[in-house]
């Protein structure tokens, strides 16, 4: 399965402007590589694995892992897309996220799940993608896969495979896609 | 009984107007000059920058009494009445049961005369007012009663109507006609057109009206028999009696002041408070209206007070009961339909001295002895008169009104104009806009 | 116009912006596939309650709403006012008060009378009403589960996804509707929305069954129906509402099928590819056939389904935000 990879180069858009660029493109796929050597050092049956892509800023990430995960392995590794927005323990006081589609053909009992998102924060998210996952079924484990992790977890929750560890300030935001990895702060129109 | 000095106000007569005094003692006017001494014991209202008219008279009056009480009663409705400046209602018919007996009206009468004001009641045409036989119209004649009307629903059956007025004739009576003709409007709870189709809601046309006129004109003129039409609400209505009072034919006619100043898109929100028969009508028929009032078209304003208890009016719009008040808001909202330079004389015609002449209050009826209303006001008039400041600026609220049920639709509205003093009987029953 | 139906009331289409109307097609799209998942439930709505009052008994709807908001784990209270003491003639505000008492945050409401559920919005302010129907006025979400379907099919024939295609489909779609539409709250809704959307809109039907000054809605009235048929990219049937005393504005109905049923022989006018559409329930033999009904370019059971998501849409999109951005 291929998806197209929506926001390619997004670093300035009314919610987002980069003051800096932390990670270049290729510093991305040399990051994306690793990980994908980590996972297949860890996991050993990959035909049981399908790579799950968080909508919408982990999809371009997932897609090109589960690209690399074939490359390194010769088998094809599945994908599948996951929008959490139904999931989220928020919905009171935050606005409803447009949502995206879920696309997850497997039964996920007893697979391994890789989770790939674009940068791990608070980890309610993830909190909600555990949730949607048991949706499927019960996978065997679940791993998570994060570009960058910038701290500041309000939840018991670890990624498993990190692109990068970035400190940041709570006031300032990230934004990651396969171009590469900025800094930035929110709210300019 | 007391004497009293209206100080200063612009005196409206007939055609002409002039600043004066009057001074009224035990229930008539006794002098109405430039300037009048402040005779001793007399006490004085200050009618200076405001209009000093004949006390209203409104010719269409839903006192709910007997048996809706809970809308109204003819004390609540009388106090309302007063507050908007009425010194006589002519109260409608469509009571539970209807006034189509001599008892009935009997006690309507008697019960008015419990009010600050007088209450003349209209007889019902027919038995229970289902428009099948006559009701005893003779007999309520010689109670005093002037006005025969179904008023709610029109006489449908154009032979009972015929009858109706070959017999009301030599009575000297006045039937007036609730013109609908409720087979073409049946169903129906707004106005018949776009907006009606795009709500979902069926409309009860403006030809179901003109029908019904176009009908009772041509029996008049067979009949001989005057005839009074009700809150007309379109100008093709007008002008159909305005040509048959042209050729002679003994017809009045009144409009009510939410077809002067409300439309058909007040009910856009489903509000049953806007619900009223015949329906609020196009903008275009609203504006007729005000410029046939203005040209002398209409001999009448009359409120169709018709109050509801607010539980009904809390149903859905094509369940809920039509009509809405009127009493307290009348001549406030006639005021604004004249528009601008407003002619005094004019005003006190249309809410006065027109509806008067139809009325036919009486000194000498036989049950209940009213004053006389629509004078000119001279020496000897009984003492029913008005002050009314036209440059008042108030709002409109249902936290203040008299009636019973207190859910006009006109809550919130600005307002130009206000009743400040009634004076009925020689009694001032409405001081400063508040009750004495 | 609104711009979004986010935390907004649901009571007609009209004044609703293509945005919003877009805004729910695709959100219905993503409830699409979770009602293809084995397990066809989300906690989008948990901790919600959402009253359904049917003063009008309909059990296709409510059946469709209930499952919609049980499929977004929402709490559902069902009244079937029809069956129970609550008669017409009941003060809307009185019942409104006593579901309003047990604690709900939405209330889908149908009524036998127009306007009812605008009405109920004011007694009500802090609770989002959704329109199930209200007398002939408006069936809004049968107008978003008909444009939702009509892309659906559309976008499938065109090899693409109903989100990708967005309006697109839409623009200069050539739709018929046929039949009681002066007595039709779907017509109303439809109408509305597919001109919203831009689609090309006629009309055919007796003179009776028209609505008064049809003339100012958003449509053609068609002189030639055989001629309409060859014309439609998609022709949407409308049930005869005899219960509403349709059946006194034709002469019989045996004469409306010869005149505006979409009988068997009449089918063969359209094209191929012309969507047949019906709101249910058919009065099969009246204004569709029952061979026509069948025919596979009549998507009237996907019309049903379509409901769930489209519905679990609306709910989601007025329950699960704070309406003014208000909140945190």
């Amino acid at each position: 399965m291929s998806f197209k990879n929506e926001r390619q180069t997004p670093p300035r858009d009314l919610a987002f402007l980069a003051k800096s660029q932390l990670l270049s493109a290729d510093d991305v796929e040399r990051a994306l590589r690793r990980m994908a050597h980590e996972i297949v050092e860890r996991n050993h049956a990959l035909e049981d694995m399908t790579v799950i892509g968080m909508q919408t800023g982990g999809v371009g990430f997932a897609t090109r892992m589960s690209e690399l995960l074939s490359d390194i392995t010769s088998t094809t590794t599945s994908l599948g897309l996951l929008d959490v927005s139904f999931y989220r323990d928020d919905l009171n006081v935050n606005p409803t996220p447009r949502t995206s589609m879920t696309a997850i053909d497997d039964d996920l009992t007893d697979r391994t799940v890789i989770l790939v998102d674009d940068v791990l924060f608070t980890g309610r998210t993830i909190r909600a993608a555990l949730n949607a996952l048991s949706d499927w079924g019960r996978p065997r484990s679940v791993q998570l896969a994060v570009m960058v992790d910038r701290g500041h977890r309000e939840l018991p929750i670890r990624p498993d495979y990190v692109g990068k560890n970035l400190p940041t300030a709570l006031d300032e935001t990230i934004r990651a896609t396969l171009d590469g990895v900025w800094m930035g702060t929110k709210g300019v129109s | 009984m007391s004497s009293l000095l209206v100080r200063g106000g612009l005196v409206v007569g007939p055609s002409t107007s002039s600043v004066g005094d009057v001074l009224v003692r035990d229930g008539v006017i006794v002098d109405v000059s430039d300037t009048i001494a402040l005779p001793p014991g007399c006490s004085e209202i200050d009618a200076r920058g405001c209009w000093v008219g004949p006390g209203m008279v409104d010719l269409h009056a839903h006192l709910r009494e007997p048996g809706r009480e809970a809308a109204e009663t003819i004390e609540s409705g009388a106090h309302a009445g007063a507050i908007g400046g009425f010194t006589a209602l002519v109260a409608m018919p469509n009571t539970e049961p209807a006034l189509d007996n001599v008892a009935l009206v009997s006690y309507v009468l008697d019960r008015g005369t419990r009010t600050p004001i007088d209450v003349a009641v209209a007889g019902a045409i027919t038995v229970g007012r289902k428009g099948e036989s006559l009701a005893p119209m003779a007999e309520m004649a010689a109670l005093g009663v002037r006005l025969f009307t179904d008023d709610g629903i029109g006489v449908q059956d154009p032979s009972v109507m015929r009858r109706a007025l070959t017999y009301a004739r030599p009575l000297g009576v006045r039937l007036a006609q609730h013109c609908e003709d409720e087979l073409l409007a049946a169903g129906g709870s707004m106005n018949e057109g776009a907006l009606s189709s795009r709500l979902g809601l069926v409309g009860r046309p403006a030809l179901a009206e003109e029908l019904m006129v176009m009908r009772d004109i041509e029996l008049v003129r067979l009949t001989g028999a005057p005839l009074h039409f009700l809150h007309l609400s379109t100008i093709r209505s007008l002008n159909l009696v305005d040509a048959a009072r042209r050729e002679g034919l003994p017809v009045t006619c009144e409009v009510a002041p939410h077809h002067l100043t409300l439309d058909e898109t007040s009910c856009q929100g489903f509000d049953a408070l806007f619900k009223v028969h015949p329906p609020l009508r196009a903008a275009s028929d609203v504006e007729g209206l005000r410029v046939a009032l203005r040209s002398g078209l209409v001999d009448a304003v009359a409120s169709d007070h018709a109050p509801h208890a607010p539980e009904l009016k809390d149903l859905a719009f094509d369940e809920a009961p039509a009509g809405l008040l009127g009493l307290e808001y009348s001549a406030s909202l006639t005021f604004e339909a004249l528009g601008g330079d407003v002619d005094p004389v004019q005003f006190f015609s249309l809410l006065s001295r027109g509806p008067a002449r139809i009325a036919q209050l009486r000194r000498d009826d036989l049950r209940v002895r009213h004053s006389a209303h629509g004078g000119a006001l001279v020496a000897g008039d009984d003492a029913n008169l008005v002050v009314f400041d036209p440059n008042a600026r108030w709002t409109a609220s249902n936290a203040t009104l008299h009636s019973r049920a207190t859910n006009s639709p006109y809550d919130g509205r600005a307002l130009v104009g206000q009743v400040r003093s009634t004076i009925a009987k020689g009694t001032l029953v409405v001081h400063e806009a508040e009750l004495v | 116009m609104i711009a979004s139906l986010r935390g907004e009331n649901l009571l007609t289409l009209e004044g609703v912006s293509d945005a919003a109307l877009l805004e729910v097609l695709d959100t219905a799209e993503s409830f699409v596939e979770v009602n293809r998942r084995s397990i066809k439930k989300v906690p989008a709505l948990k901790g919600k309650v959402v009253a359904s009052i049917f003063f009008e008994e309909s059990t296709r709807t409510r059946l469709s709403f209930e499952t919609a908001a049980k499929r977004l784990s929402a709490d559902v209270l069902s009244l079937a006012v029809a069956s129970s003491s609550v008669k017409k003639g009941e003060s809307l505000r009185d019942t409104t008060a006593t579901i309003d008492a047990l604690g709900i945050d939405a209330l889908v409401m149908r009524h036998q009378s127009s306007g009812a559920a605008l009405q109920v919005s004011r007694y009500v302010p802090h609770v989002r009403v959704i329109n199930a129907g209200d007398g002939l006025h408006q069936h809004p979400t049968q107008g978003l589960l008909d444009a939702f379907t009509i892309r659906q099919v559309l976008s499938e024939r065109a090899d693409t996804t109903g989100v990708e295609s967005g309006l697109e489909l839409f623009k200069g779609l050539r739709v018929l509707i046929v039949g009681d539409v002066r007595h039709s709250r779907v017509a109303r809704s439809d109408i509305v929305a597919y001109s919203t959307l831009g689609c090309e809109v006629r009309v055919a039907a007796p003179g009776t069954l028209l609505p008064a000054n049809i003339e100012t809605w958003p449509v053609t009235v068609v002189s030639d129906f055989d001629e309409a048929l060859e014309w439609a990219d998609v022709v949407g049937l409308l049930r005869l509402q005899r219960e509403r005393g349709s059946g006194s504005f034709v002469p019989s109905l045996e004469e409306f099928t010869q005149t505006f049923g979409l009988t068997f022989a009449r089918a063969k006018r359209l094209r191929p590819t012309t969507i047949i559409m019906h709101p249910g329930p058919m009065n099969r033999g009246v204004e569709i056939d029952s061979k026509v009904a069948d025919l596979a370019s009549a998507v009237i059971t996907r019309q049903v389904t379509n409901g769930v998501p489209v519905r679990m849409a609306v709910l989601y999109l007025a329950l699960a935000s704070v309406r003014d951005g208000g909140g945190s």
